[in-house]
C-alpha cells in the first residue's frame, strides 16, 4: 500500500470516528429525550441542558480535537504543510 | 497595507473594540445628560454602519484573488469570527431567543442543527475544498465533474438557496433600520441594502471579511452584555449559563399553575390577534411524548445540519485561509464564536420568560389584571407598533398565559427595557441586530454574484474576459442581486424563520451529496452529478409546493397532510435522499471518470502539493 493510500485510510477512519461522535451528540441522545430529562445536570433537566448547551459544547471540543488529530496524521505521513505555504 | 495589515490584525481589532467600548460609554453619558432614546438608537446604528463602510472602502481591490478569496491570507481565528458573523443572521440575533421562548425544547432542535452542521463542514468538506483552490462552490463542482452543464446546475441550486436566504436578511436589516432610525419599513430596506453594498462592492471577499470581523465584535458584545446584566438584575446569577437550573424548574411549576392552553384559530381571529404574534403553548424544558415528536426533532436537526454543510456562503469562507490546516482549525474557531451566542439564547429566553410569567417578580404580568398590565409603559410602546397584543378570551379581566401575544423578536429587543436596563443597552442591541443581518446579507449577496460572475460569465459566457472586465461584471451583478433582494423583501412574503429554514433545505437537496461525493467517491461521474443535483432540487421543491398550505392552496386548492411529519421546514428530507440515490445509480450506470479526474481527486485529498486550480484562474 502506498503512503498516499495509507494516509487516506487513516483519514477515512478518523472521519468515521468523528461522525460517530457527531451522531451520538446530535441524534442518538435526543432519541431518549424523555428518559434523559428525568436526570439532572447543573440543576437543569439533562435533555434540556444538552440541546441548549451540552451538545453545542461537545461539537466545539470535537472540532478542535479532530483538527489536531488530523494534523498528527498529516505529519506522520509527511503531508504536513509548511507554515508559510 | 497588505502584509503589514495581516500581522497587525490583533492590534487593529483590539483598538476597534476599545473604541466601540468608549462609544458605548459616551452614549451612556449622553443618555444621563438627557439625549432622547430615539437619538441614541440612531447614533448607534449610524456610527457602526459608517465604520463598516470605512473598512469596506479601505479594503478595495483590483486583484481577482483578493476579490474572490481575500487573497487567501485570512488568519484562522479572524476567519472564525468572520464566519460566525457570516453565519449568525438577523434571524439568529433577533429571533432565536424568541423561538426558544415560544417553542421551548422542540425549537432547540435548531440550536443543535445550526451548530452540529459544522462537524460535517470540518470533516467532509472545508479542508478539501480549500486544497482544491476553487473561487466558488460551483467552481469545485464544475471542475471536479467537468463541463458547463454541471457547473450551471450547481449555480442554479446556489442561486435558489442563497436568494431565499438573502431576502430574509435584507428584510431583517430593513426592520432594524426602520425601528432604530424611525423610518418606514420600505425605506429601511433600501437603507439596509445601501449599507450592505458599501461594505462589499469595492473589495469583494476581502472587504466582506474585514467588515464581518468588525460586525462580529459588535454583535457579540450587543448580545452578551444584556444577557449577563439582566441575569444579575433579576437574580439569575452572574453567570447565567451555569446557574439557571432553578429558574428552568420554576418555569415548569408556573406552566403547571397557569396551564398550557391551546387557542383555536377561530378565537384568535375573532379577537383580532395581529399576524406573526405568538403565545406560549408548549413546555419550556419538558420533552414532548411520543415517537412522532422525537422524529420531528431529529428530522429538523438533520435538515439544519446537512443544510449548514451545503450553504455556499459558509463553505466559501474557508477558501480564504492560508492553508488546509488553517481551514480545519478555522471551522473549530467559527463554531466556538457561534457557540458564545447560541448558548446564550436559551438563557435569555429563560430569563425573559420568567420575568413575564413569575407573579412574584415586579416585572411579572401573567396572572395580573389586564387593565393594570395595559398601563405599563413598555406594553404600551410595543402594543402601539402591534408587537404585543392582549386578548381576554375568558373575559375574567385577568391576563392568562394563552391571552398574551408577542412577536418573537420582542424577546431580544424589549427584554432590556422590561428588566429596567438603561436605553443605551437597547441602542446597543439595535446595532448588534443590524451587524448580524448585514454581515449575513453581505456574505450571501457576494456568494450569488461571485457564482454568476465567475462561473457563468467568465467560465461559460466569456472565458477571454480580462481582469478589469471580470471585476466590473462582478460588481454590477452584486448591485443587481442586492437590489432584486431588497425589492422582493419589501413585499414581506413570509416570516424571517420560515424562509431561512427553506434555504437550508434547498441547499441540502441539491448540493450536499454532489460536494461530498466529489471528494469521497472517485466513481462519481458528471452524468451522476447532473442527474443528482436536478432530481434533488426539483423533488424537494415539488414537495415544498405540495406540503406548504399557501402554495398547495394556490395550485391545487387543497391542504395536504405532511407525509411522515415532513413539513415545509423539513423538505430537504425528501430532496437529499432523492439526490443521493439518483447520483449513485446514474454514476454506476455511466463510464468511470477518466484518469485525469481521478488524479484530481487524489490531489484534493492531501494537504500538500499543488492545488488543482491555480492561484489566479
Amino acid at each position: 500500500m502506498s503512503n498516499k493510500d495509507a494516509y487516506w485510510n487513516k483519514t477515512k477512519n478518523h472521519m468515521i470516528v468523528t461522525l460517530v461522535l457527531w451522531a451520538f451528540f446530535s441524534l442518538v441522545i435526543f432519541m431518549f429525550g424523555s428518559e434523559l430529562n428525568t436526570m439532572s445536570f447543573l440543576g437543569y433537566p439533562l435533555a434540556y441542558y444538552m440541546t441548549a448547551q451540552g451538545s453545542l459544547l461537545a461539537f466545539v471540543v470535537m472540532l478542535f480535537w479532530t483538527a489536531n488529530k488530523q494534523e498528527k496524521i498529516d505529519e506522520e505521513h509527511g503531508f504536513s504543510e509548511r507554515e508559510d505555504d | 497595507m497588505k502584509g503589514g495589515f495581516v500581522k497587525n490584525l490583533p492590534k487593529v481589532y483590539g483598538l476597534y473594540t476599545g473604541g466601540f467600548a468608549v462609544f458605548i460609554l459616551i452614549m451612556a453619558i449622553a443618555e444621563q445628560a438627557g439625549v432622547s432614546a430615539k437619538n441614541i438608537g440612531v447614533m448607534f446604528v449610524a456610527f457602526t454602519v459608517l465604520i463598516y463602510a470605512f473598512i469596506g472602502y479601505l479594503s478595495r481591490t483590483v486583484q481577482v484573488d483578493a476579490y474572490y478569496v481575500a487573497g487567501r491570507q485570512v488568519p484562522t481565528v479572524f476567519n472564525g469570527m468572520a464566519t460566525a458573523a457570516d453565519w449568525m443572521s438577523g434571524a439568529s440575533f433577533v429571533a432565536l431567543a424568541g423561538g426558544v421562548y415560544f417553542g421551548g425544547y422542540t425549537y432547540m432542535a435548531f440550536l443543535v442543527g445550526w451548530t452540529g452542521g459544522y462537524v460535517l463542514v470540518a470533516t467532509l468538506l472545508a479542508p478539501y475544498l480549500r486544497k482544491f483552490g476553487c473561487y466558488t462552490v460551483p467552481d469545485f463542482i464544475g471542475t471536479r465533474y467537468g463541463g458547463n452543464l454541471v457547473r450551471a446546475c450547481s449555480v442554479f441550486v446556489l442561486f435558489i438557496a442563497s436568494f431565499t436566504y438573502v431576502t430574509a436578511q435584507i428584510n431583517a436589516t430593513g426592520t432594524i433600520a426602520s425601528r432604530a432610525l424611525g423610518i418606514p419599513f420600505e425605506l429601511g430596506v433600501w437603507v439596509g441594502l445601501i449599507s450592505i453594498l458599501i461594505c462589499s462592492m469595492l473589495g469583494g471577499m476581502r472587504a466582506v471579511t474585514w467588515t464581518q470581523v468588525a460586525q462580529y465584535i459588535v454583535l457579540i458584545i450587543a448580545y452578551l452584555i444584556p444577557v449577563f446584566w439582566i441575569s444579575s438584575k433579576v437574580g439569575g446569577g452572574v453567570f447565567p449559563h451555569l446557574m439557571l437550573g432553578d429558574e428552568v424548574a420554576r418555569l415548569g411549576e408556573l406552566e403547571q399553575q397557569f396551564g398550557l392552553v391551546k387557542n383555536s384559530a377561530a378565537d384568535m381571529k375573532a379577537a383580532g390577534v395581529p399576524g406573526g404574534l405568538k403565545y406560549i403553548s408548549g413546555p419550556h424544558s419538558g420533552v414532548p411524548e411520543g415517537g412522532m415528536a422525537v422524529w420531528k426533532y431529529l428530522s429538523l436537526a438533520i435538515c439544519m445540519m446537512v443544510g449548514t454543510a451545503s450553504l455556499p456562503h459558509i463553505l466559501m469562507r474557508y477558501f480564504t485561509t492560508p492553508s488546509v490546516k488553517a481551514a480545519r482549525k478555522s471551522v473549530a474557531w467559527s463554531l466556538f464564536f457561534i457557540f458564545l451566542l447560541y448558548s446564550s439564547a436559551p438563557m435569555l429566553a429563560t430569563l425573559s420568560k420568567l420575568a413575564l410569567m413569575d407573579p412574584n417578580l415586579p416585572t411579572g404580568i401573567i396572572g395580573k389584571s389586564i387593565s393594570e398590565v395595559q398601563n405599563i409603559q413598555w406594553v404600551q410602546n410595543w402594543s402601539a407598533v402591534k408587537q404585543v397584543f392582549i386578548a381576554d378570551f375568558n373575559g375574567d379581566g385577568i391576563l392568562q398565559l394563552n391571552e398574551w401575544f408577542m412577536r418573537g423578536d420582542v424577546v431580544v429587543l424589549a427584554t432590556p427595557e422590561v428588566a429596567g436596563l438603561p436605553f443605551v443597552i437597547s441602542g446597543l442591541v439595535f446595532a448588534g441586530g443590524m451587524a448580524a443581518a448585514m454581515s449575513t446579507a453581505d456574505g450571501l449577496v457576494l456568494a450569488i454574484s461571485n457564482a454568476l460572475s465567475h462561473d457563468i460569465y467568465y467560465k461559460i459566457v466569456n472565458p477571454k474576459a480580462d481582469t478589469a472586465k471580470r471585476l466590473i461584471v462582478a460588481r454590477v451583478l452584486l448591485v443587481i442581486i442586492g437590489a432584486a433582494g431588497a425589492y422582493i423583501a419589501s413585499f414581506r412574503l413570509t416570516s424571517i424563520l420560515g424562509s431561512v429554514a427553506w434555504a437550508f433545505d434547498f441547499a441540502m437537496s441539491g448540493l450536499f451529496f454532489p460536494l461530498v461525493l466529489g471528494v469521497w467517491w472517485k466513481r462519481a461521474t458528471r452524468q451522476g452529478a447532473i442527474a443528482g443535483i436536478m432530481a434533488g432540487i426539483l423533488s424537494g421543491w415539488a414537495y415544498l409546493l405540495w406540503v406548504y398550505p399557501k402554495f398547495s392552496m394556490a395550485i391545487w386548492g387543497v391542504v395536504n397532510e405532511p407525509w411522515l411529519g415532513i413539513d415545509h421546514l423539513r423538505f430537504g428530507m425528501i430532496g437529499a435522499p432523492v439526490c443521493l440515490v439518483t447520483m449513485v445509480v446514474v454514476s454506476l450506470m455511466t463510464k468511470e471518470p477518466d484518469a485525469a479526474t481521478q488524479a484530481m481527486v487524489d490531489a484534493t485529498r492531501v494537504p500538500t502539493g499543488k492545488a488543482v486550480l491555480g492561484k489566479q484562474h
